[in-house]
C-alpha cells in the first residue's frame, strides 16, 4: 500500500484552492469520464440501432430517396422461403450450440490433472479460439472439400464412398455448424477449467466421505457448483449461434442455393448484392429481437446480482 | 479436486491417462496440422494429389517467400496492425473512464447506464451495418480508410470493456478512495494516481482480448474498407482465396502467417489472457 500512500500525498501536494470547480467535481467527475465513452457508443452502436429499426419500415435500394412501406418489408418477410430457412438453420445453430457447453466440460474434466506438460496441452487445446474464424473456416472447408479434403480421404481409407458434405444442401449447414463448434468448445472448455480450478476442495472432500462418487458427484456436486461457468458458457454460445457470419461466409456463401444461409448472410446478402437496404434492415431487426431475449434475461441475472 | 487426480489411480490406467493425452491433442488439432504440412508442400505434391501422403519436397521458405512476393500479404499485416493497435489503445481510455465512473460514483441513470453499455455488447453486427456504413460515408467521410475501422472497433468494444472495467473496480475498497479524498486529493488525482495504477491486471487483461478480437474481425472488414492498402488481413486472406484458387500450398501459409499474431499474443499473455476471458465464471 505505500504505493498508494506515496500517490496520495502527492495529489495531496497538489492541493489547489477553493473554486467552483472544486465545489462541483464530484457531481461533474463522472459526467466527464463518461462523456467519450458515451459519445462513441452513442454514436456507433446507440443510433445505428434506431437508425436500422427505422430503416426497416422503407424501400430502399442505397441510392435513391428512400419510400416509406409500413410494415410492406416484414410482410415481404412472411412470405420468403429463404427467410424461413435462415430461420431454421439460426435454431439449428443455436440448438447444437448447445453442444458446445457440454464437450467443453467434458474436456475441461478430461484434463484437469496435474501431470507433466498438461500446462501446455490445454494452452494447445485452447487454440481454436485464438485463430480467426476466417482461418477456422478455410481450414474446414478444406478438410471437407469433396475433392481432396482430409474426411474423404478418411472414408477411401475405410472402403468408403467419398461424400460432398458441403456442396449438398441438407448437410452444408451442419458442417458449418461443426467446424463453428470446434472454436466454441475450446471456449467453454476454459471456461470450465477456470470454474473446477476455483472450487472449493473441502466442499468436494466433504462429499466423498459422504460416499458421492463419479457421475453422482459430478452431477449432485461439481454441475451446482459450476452454475457461473455455465451461464457464461450458455451466454456466450448464444450470442456466438446468432452472430454466426464469417464462418458461412468463407465456407458456403450461403448456398448451395441458401441452403446453409442464416439470417446475418442473408441480411448482408440482400443489402449488398440485392441492393434492398430496407429488406436487409428489416431481417436485422428480426435477429436484433431474437437476441433481445437473451440480452434481457443476462442483463436480468447480472442486475439481481448486483441488488442481491 | 474433480475428477479424482490420475495419480491416486492404479498404475495402468495412469499409464493410458498419459498416453491418451497426445493423441487426443493431435486428433483435436488435426485440422491445423493439415494447414501446416500444407503449407510447406510443393506444387508439385498439390497437383499430382499428394495432400495427406508423405511430402517429396519441403518447399517452406519457397512457399512462405512466395506469400509475401507474389501478393499484399505483408501490406496486409501491417494494416491490421495499424487498424488494431490504436483500437485497443483508444477502447482501454474510453472504458477505464467509464468504468471508473460507473464503479465509483452514485447518480441518478448509473445502473441504466451500466445497462446499456452491456446490452449494446451484445446485439448483431447486423442491426448497426447500414448506419455505421453510411455514417463512415457521409458524415466522417472515412470509408475505406484506415479510421472507419479504428473508430468503429473503439466505440463497439467500448461495451464489453465497460463491463469489465467497472466491475473490476467496483472491487476496489470505496475507503481507499474516500481517504483519498478526505486527504484534498482531486478526483482526477484519484482516478490518475490511485485507481490506475490499481487496475493494471484489468488493462493487461483487456489488452491481450481486444487484440485477438479486433484483429481477427472480418465483417467489418468486409463493410467498411475495400483497398488492398487498408484491407486487414483477414478480409485479406479471404480475397487471395479467390486470386490463388487451387495453390492450397500459399493460403495454407498465409492462414498461418494470418494466425501468429493473435497465438503469439495468447502465449506471451495467457495468464491475462484467461484471467480476462473467463471474468466471472466463477463467483455467483
Amino acid at each position: 500500500m505505500s504505493v498508494v500512500a506515496e500517490n496520495m500525498a502527492f495529489g495531496a501536494a497538489q492541493r489547489v484552492p477553493d473554486t467552483w470547480w472544486r465545489r462541483h467535481q464530484m457531481a461533474l467527475t463522472p459526467v466527464l469520464l463518461l462523456l467519450p465513452a458515451l459519445a462513441f457508443f452513442g454514436t456507433f452502436v446507440i443510433w445505428p440501432i434506431i437508425s436500422s429499426v427505422d430503416l426497416s419500415f422503407y424501400d430502399w435500394d442505397g441510392i435513391k430517396t428512400p419510400e416509406f412501406i409500413g410494415f410492406g418489408n416484414y410482410i415481404e418477410l412472411l412470405h420468403d422461403p429463404v427467410f424461413y430457412t435462415s430461420l431454421a438453420n439460426n435454431f439449428w445453430w443455436l440448438v447444437l450450440y448447445m453442444l458446445a457447453p457440454v464437450f467443453g466440460l467434458a474436456v475441461a474434466l478430461y484434463l484437469n490433472q496435474s501431470v507433466f506438460g498438461i500446462r501446455l496441452i490445454k494452452s494447445l487445446f485452447f487454440f481454436p479460439f485464438v485463430i480467426s474464424q476466417v482461418v477456422v473456416g478455410l481450414v474446414f472447408g478444406w478438410f471437407f472439400n469433396a475433392n481432396f479434403g482430409l474426411f474423404n480421404r478418411l472414408l477411401h481409407a475405410f472402403g468408403l464412398h467419398g461424400l460432398a458434405l458441403l456442396e449438398h444442401e441438407r448437410t452444408a449447414t451442419f458442417v458449418v455448424i461443426l467446424a463453428g463448434l470446434w472454436p466454441q468448445i475450446a471456449y467453454c472448455m476454459i471456461l470450465y477449467l477456470t470454474g473446477l480450478t476455483a472450487m472449493n476442495p473441502e466442499v468436494i472432500e466433504a462429499a466423498r466421505m459422504d460416499g458421492a462418487r463419479g457421475m453422482k458427484l459430478l452431477w449432485n456436486i461439481i454441475i451446482p457448483q459450476l452454475r457461473p461457468a455455465t451461464f457464461i458458457a450458455v451466454v456466450v454460445s448464444v450470442v456466438g449461434a446468432l452472430r454466426s457470419f464469417d464462418l458461412v461466409a468463407i465456407m458456403t456463401v450461403g448456398g448451395p442455393v441458401n441452403a446453409s444461409t442464416v439470417l446475418a448472410y442473408y441480411m448482408y446478402q440482400q443489402t449488398f448484392t440485392a441492393f434492398r437496404y430496407g429488406y436487409g434492415a428489416a431481417i436485422a431487426v428480426v435477429l436484433f429481437l431474437i437476441m433481445d431475449v437473451y440480452i434481457a434475461l443476462f442483463l436480468w441475472r447480472m442486475l439481481a446480482r448486483e441488488r442481491g | 479436486m474433480f475428477p479424482q487426480p490420475i495419480q491416486k489411480s492404479s498404475p495402468a490406467a495412469q499409464a493410458l491417462y498419459r498416453t491418451s493425452l497426445p493423441f487426443a491433442l493431435i486428433l483435436w488439432l488435426l485440422p491445423l496440422f493439415a494447414v501446416a504440412i500444407t503449407s510447406l508442400r510443393s506444387i508439385n505434391d498439390l497437383n499430382a494429389g499428394n495432400f495427406w501422403g508423405w511430402p517429396t519436397s519441403i518447399d517452406l521458405v519457397k512457399n512462405y517467400t512466395e506469400v509475401f512476393t507474389r501478393s499484399p500479404m505483408g501490406r496486409y499485416i501491417i494494416n491490421s496492425l495499424v487498424i488494431t493497435l490504436p483500437a485497443v489503445a483508444g477502447t482501454l481510455v474510453l472504458s477505464s473512464m467509464a468504468g471508473f465512473a460507473l464503479a465509483k460514483y452514485r447518480f441518478r441513470g448509473n445502473l441504466l447506464l451500466f445497462s446499456i453499455f452491456i446490452a449494446g455488447n451484445f446485439v448483431p453486427f447486423q442491426i448497426l451495418m447500414i448506419p455505421v456504413r453510411s455514417l463512415m460515408v457521409n458524415v466522417f467521410q472515412v470509408y475505406d480508410t484506415y479510421w472507419a475501422l479504428i473508430l468503429f472497433h473503439m466505440a463497439f468494444q467500448t461495451g464489453f470493456c465497460t463491463l469489465f472495467m467497472r466491475n473490476f473496480m467496483k472491487q476496489l475498497p470505496d475507503a481507499l478512495i474516500e481517504s483519498a479524498r478526505l486527504e484534498g486529493v482531486t478526483e482526477i488525482g484519484i482516478f490518475w494516481h490511485i485507481v490506475l495504477p490499481l487496475i493494471r491486471p484489468a488493462i493487461a487483461a483487456l489488452a491481450v482480448l481486444e487484440f485477438t478480437f479486433i484483429w481477427n474481425d472480418y465483417f467489418w472488414a468486409l463493410i467498411l474498407v475495400q483497398s488492398d492498402s487498408v484491407r486487414p488481413v483477414t478480409a485479406g486472406l479471404e480475397a487471395l482465396k479467390g486470386m490463388w484458387l487451387a495453390s492450397w500450398q500459399l493460403i495454407s501459409a498465409g492462414s498461418i502467417i494470418a494466425a501468429v499474431p493473435p497465438v503469439l499474443m495468447f502465449f506471451l499473455m495467457q495468464r491475462h489472457f484467461i484471467a480476462g476471458l473467463t471474468l466471472g465464471a466463477t463467483k455467483e
